[in-house]
């Protein structure tokens, strides 16, 4: 399978709680590589949540300073590349 | 949140990976009960327990450790933390410390207050806990505000900080100066240890775990009182948004309660010298 050379890759990823998300937005700013975003829809309490793009390196920075437990981090065996697999649709 | 309102370019976070990944950090930490709590957005003081709680496990203390709750926000987490716990009245938790301590040598005993218990209700009793020596270390989450009665001015309060009744800021003439409670706590000769972190960025929550560990393992060692004062995020407090919190934190409350060790191995610092080391590194 062939893959684009500059296909963006992630190194970790992680679950998000979305609907213990109080919107506080910390996560946001302590994204070393910014692939953090609120998003424009709302969860269950009414409140915006963190959308993961790709480049997640699974440093856990944002499981760091979450208030509210919402994150679990991962790292990938060996990069995910988005063009191979998981790619967002 | 169904997976229909995922905006296109967004990866889904709903589901684990289900190979070639491995977990590095988890939800909450193994010692609190559940994840879900009542306190406000943006609060500080859930990512002061979670390293705590974290030390206090990488430690292998769980089933050792006695925690002795003083009166505030935090004191919601009685319910989830899964440690012995006493609930003392205002103030007084470094002197209940005292006496479990004393009885259960054997365990390690830390207390968590706020600024509002500690510094203004209880000064006296963490002051005189700390002369004697006791092989306590007690825990302080500082955000400058009594958080759960109103966000009304305390002794940590600093000057310009505006709160539920200093509404222009505080003001020397009429309300005093802050009381930096680590400068009272560090020269005391019964004190082992003595820091103040922060969790207003990743950095600083990974600083105050380590501080908290070198409390705990100081009183392991049986070495004498330890003492971690904790910098934690109140924007319902401060009058700003969620996400302007850190921002405040260090902007407002840093330059006065600089972070830093205060003690350690006998060698003092005060805040004055953290600040001024603070400077010379600045670009």
């Amino acid at each position: 399978m062939t893959t684009e050379p500059n296909a963006p890759t992630s190194r970790g990823t992680v679950t998000i709680e979305i609907e213990r998300c109080k919107g506080c937005a910390l996560c946001i700013p302590a994204c070393p590589p910014a692939v953090l975003r609120m998003s424009e829809a709302h969860n269950g309490i009414g409140m915006p949540y963190p959308e993961l793009l790709p480049g997640c390196t699974g440093c856990g920075a944002c499981l760091l300073v979450c208030p509210d437990f919402c994150f679990e981090v991962w790292q990938y065996d060996a990069p995910l590349r988005h063009a191979e697999a998981g790619a967002p649709s | 949140m169904s997976e229909r309102s995922r905006p296109s370019d967004a990866l889904p976070t709903d589901v684990r990976p289900v190979e070639g990944a491995r977990r590095v950090g988890r939800m909450r930490p193994a010692l609190l009960l559940h994840e879900d709590h009542d306190l406000c957005p943006g609060c500080g003081e859930p990512v002061a327990i979670r390293v705590l709680l974290e030390a206090i496990e990488e430690l292998g203390a769980a089933q050792r450790a006695i925690g002795v709750i003083g009166i505030g926000c935090y004191t919601a987490f009685t319910s989830t933390m899964d440690i012995d716990l006493v609930q003392a009245l205002h103030g007084r938790a470094p002197s209940v410390a005292t006496g479990v301590k004393r009885m259960q040598p054997e365990n390690l005993v830390v207390t968590l207050q706020g600024d509002g218990d500690m510094v203004n209700e209880g000064l006296q009793e963490v002051i005189h806990t700390a002369a004697r020596g006791e092989n306590v270390t007690c825990v302080l989450l500082n955000n400058g505000v009594f958080g759960e009665t109103g966000g009304h001015m305390t002794s940590t309060t600093v000057i310009g900080q505006r709160t539920k009744n200093t509404l222009e800021g505080r003001e020397a003439a009429t309300h005093g100066h802050p009381i930096l409670i680590g400068d009272l706590l560090a020269p005391l000769g019964g004190t082992a240890y003595a820091a103040r972190g922060t969790v207003h960025d990743a950095h600083g929550v990974v600083q105050t775990k380590a501080m908290i560990k070198r409390a705990l393992t100081a009183q392991q060692q049986g070495l004498g009182f330890s003492f971690v004062e904790i910098l934690t995020m109140c924007p319902t407090g401060w009058f700003v948004p969620t996400a302007d919190g850190p921002g405040y934190l260090d902007d407002v409350l840093r330059p006065v309660h600089a972070t830093g060790e205060l003690k350690r191995d006998g060698r003092i610092l005060t805040t004055r010298e953290l600040l001024d080391a603070a400077r010379k590194q600045q670009p």
